[in-house]
């Protein structure tokens, strides 16, 4: 069995590091507070829609760190228990509007989620048996049987156009009727503070330290005595429960469900937005959602191409930097212990300043091929970083492609002074 | 009976087809044990590059020149890509071939758009070969079974018969000891990775004309390749070919004989319930089998994958 991410005790950004944290109570303190306040800083109804979307994502992957992080398992079909959580609260929620059931909005989280735990029970009984390629291609496999029977069955996943509802039809919360963005706002964010503690949590029992010892060794765990598959197991339901959540959370937040929220498309991009953030440490994912959620409705208004950046700077992260932004921003902390984080800041704004302009002097570059070939005949002008121009004509071409050499290469020139800034930072001991 | 006839065609076509990637996909795997998520993203990279090139040159010098601009890309790939990322371990290189198709089919639609391109099967095949029983078969099936044929012939006198295709299934089986026999295993490696794909792309270039060039081609095509290796058994050659053309056979004649669900349950014993509209089994009663013809690999791996987990073919322990 090779198929796991081993771990590299020397290497600090690969490693788990839950254990060398004891539950601090300020993070979780600040993130409440922030949950609160935010609203008060960014009222616009869009920056509402925005946060909303975005905790969603933020359960989601956390749901879904703990197989590809805490638990080792790579899944391509994990769309799938957050979709149906979804439409079970859909469903749940027509119910309760055609027969006035007294039953109060906010709980309709709690039942997407056994409903999604159940759903995993039953998938997980044959899926986890294995870690890696057969789990993955389990998931692959499930992910698109259920896609493609939401096309099927419309009783439960009402065909092509999706089944909606109707939020504010039930009973009144305390006198919240769930009419207005922002209530939905608090609510998603009680869920996302209540699903992220307990999630923290549970990868510190027993099952899920497990867990990490299954993803690393899974033959060492089994000679401790623990079935690595009922382990795996655990953490599968778990996960399968925190995605309903977070589907019902959907469900309440956008009133309709479709074919898209269980396709492979969807399951692509919570594999991305993990790893993105970082897949070894518990909050990476949340890095990773409030990243992705800004870079695909920021980004996503300024250029059509968003979608070629995004997957570009997927692959760089894979390639280079496997710990993701989370491990980025903790392969810091040894320096910053040892006093000597300040002597890093001039080189690498000497660096990372000239590589970001070469690398918006490329874009400007794919901007304008793009414009090139695609814009309509005849309109020739394109607008680009506030500059309006001629894209058929050579200058811009040639400004660009200057500053996108100038950028890179200065930064190359100043990548080897970065690296010893880098080693001295690390080394203990000496003048700092 | 003609019909039968006609359909076992088709589905070779599409079996063959399937084979043409799913033989590259399983030697990687057997190779690097690592599934290349964007394989069928080389496939799509042929056809778009056969079409470009017969706007200029004409069919055949894209059936040429594309599956080896195609191949060398694949090892390019691997060289600069998957090689770097190998030292993390196995999920990590599966994502990174699961993000190379996002990136891959995005680059396609940035440079092609994202409109199906005019690529056709060229005049010189553009004719009906024979017909049976009224159902004409055009010439160019015959040419894509010809085709799939020859490679896989080709390829198993290669890996077979040949000095390198000896080394290249020692370098499979025992990396290290080939190594210190003094071959150099990553350049193998390498040149395995950019065959599988130029295969990828010769599959793509003959399938281009027939089942469309557009974007989302490797997508539809992707993971049913996956689905393939996977019953087949992951790295057999044999059952890769097996389970291509099960396949094959299987969409194709579930897509051309209305086999409806309600008849089935009949069959069994169980009967139609008096008022459909409020039974909440009433999606189940009105399934056809051209419904279900594309998911049926799929539910075909799920049970292999419970049932015999190494696949029809597998031997190793996955």
């Amino acid at each position: 069995m090779t198929d796991q991410i081993t771990t590299d005790p020397s290497r600090p950004a690969e490693r788990m590091r839950a254990g060398s944290l004891s539950l601090t109570v300020g993070p979780w303190i600040i993130a409440a507070l922030a949950l609160l306040v935010m609203p008060f800083i960014f009222t616009s109804n869009s920056a509402l829609t925005i946060m909303n979307q975005m905790w969603i994502t933020v359960i989601f992957a956390l749901a879904y760190n703990m197989l590809l992080g805490q638990g080792g398992m790579l899944s391509f079909g994990h769309a799938v228990y957050m979709g149906l959580g979804g439409f079970f609260c859909m469903h749940l929620m027509n119910y309760i509007e055609d027969y006035g059931l007294a039953f109060p909005l906010p709980l309709l989280p709690l039942f997407g989620g056994l409903f999604g735990m159940g759903f995993a029970m039953l998938i997980g009984s044959f899926s986890t048996s294995g870690a890696g390629t057969r789990f993955a291609m389990i998931s692959l496999g499930v992910g698109e049987l259920i896609a493609a029977c939401s096309v099927i069955i419309v009783a439960f996943f009402g065909g092509e156009e999706g089944i909606s509802g109707d939020r504010t039809y039930g009973l009144p919360f305390f006198g919240v009727e769930f009419l207005k963005q922002i209530e939905v706002y608090y609510l998603i964010s009680f869920w996302l503070m209540l699903s992220a503690l307990l999630m923290y949590l549970f990868s510190r029992t027993p099952v899920g330290r497990m867990a990490n010892a299954v993803r690393d060794n899974p033959e060492r765990a089994q000679f401790l005595g623990y079935s690595a598959r009922w382990v795996r197991f655990y953490s599968f339901c778990a996960s399968g429960f925190f995605c309903g959540i977070a589907g019902g959370l959907f469900a309440i937040s956008y009133e309709i469900l479709t074919e898209e929220n269980l396709n492979a498309a969807s399951s692509g991009v919570i594999l991305l937005v993990t790893f993105l953030g970082g897949v070894g440490f518990f909050f990476g994912p949340i890095i990773g959602a409030i990243a992705f959620t800004l870079l695909q409705t920021v980004l996503g208004l300024q250029t059509e191409l968003w979608a070629i950046y995004v997957g570009a700077l997927f692959l760089a992260t894979v390639m280079f930097f496997p710990g993701g932004l989370a491990g980025l921003m903790m392969m810091h902390v040894p320096a910053y212990k040892l006093g000597k984080a300040g002597g890093l800041v001039v080189p690498y704004i000497k660096t990372l300043v000239p590589a970001a302009i070469g690398i918006l002097g490329i874009c400007a570059l794919i901007e304008m091929i793009f414009h090139y070939r695609h814009g309509a005949t005849g309109d020739t002008e394109m607008t680009l970083f506030w500059t309006t121009f001629d894209s058929h004509s050579i200058l811009p071409w040639i400004i660009a492609a200057a500053v996108a050499l100038f950028g890179i290469g200065i930064a190359r020139a100043t990548a080897p002074a970065m690296k010893e800034a880098w080693d001295e930072a690390n080394t203990p001991g000496g003048a700092s | 009976m003609e019909l039968i006839l006609v359909n076992i065609i088709d589905g070779l076509v599409t079996g063959l087809l399937l084979f043409m990637l799913s033989a590259g996909l399983t030697l990687i795997f057997s190779m690097m044990g690592v599934l290349n998520f964007a394989h069928a993203s080389f496939y799509m990279l042929g056809a778009y590059f056969a079409y470009q090139i017969s706007v200029a040159l004409g069919f055949w010098m894209g059936l040429l020149l594309a599956p080896l601009i195609v191949g060398v890309l694949g090892a390019g790939v691997e060289r600069y890509g998957l090689r770097r990322v190998h030292q993390y371990g196995h999920v990590p290189e599966l994502i990174f071939t699961f993000g190379l198709a996002l990136l891959i089919e995005e680059l396609v639609q940035f440079l092609w758009g994202k409109n199906q391109m005019p690529y056709d099967v060229p005049e010189v095949l553009n004719f009906t070969a024979f017909a049976i029983a009224g159902n004409s078969i055009p010439a160019y099936k015959i040419f894509m079974i010809f085709i799939s044929i020859s490679i896989f012939i080709g390829l198993l006198y290669v890996l077979t018969k040949t000095r390198v295709g000896m080394i290249i299934q020692a370098a499979l089986s025992y990396p290290r000891t080939v190594e210190s026999l003094g071959h150099n295993v990553p350049l193998i490696f390498m040149g395995v990775f950019g065959v599988g794909t130029a295969l990828a792309g010769v599959a793509g270039v003959i399938a281009g004309p027939v089942l469309g060039t557009f974007p989302g081609m490797a997508f539809v095509l992707g993971s049913i390749v996956f689905v393939t290796i996977v019953i087949g058994g992951l790295g057999s050659l044999w059952g890769a070919l097996v389970a291509s053309l099960l396949i094959g056979w299987i969409t194709t004649f579930a897509k051309s004989y209305n086999i409806l669900m309600s008849d089935i349950l009949n069959g069994i014993g169980i009967s139609t319930p008096e008022n459909m509209s409020e039974n909440i089994f009433r999606d189940l009663w009105s399934i056809t089998s051209p419904q279900i013809a594309d998911i049926l690999p799929y539910i075909l791996m799920v049970l292999i994958l419970i049932f015999r987990p190494a696949g029809l073919f597998g031997k190793r322990e996955s």
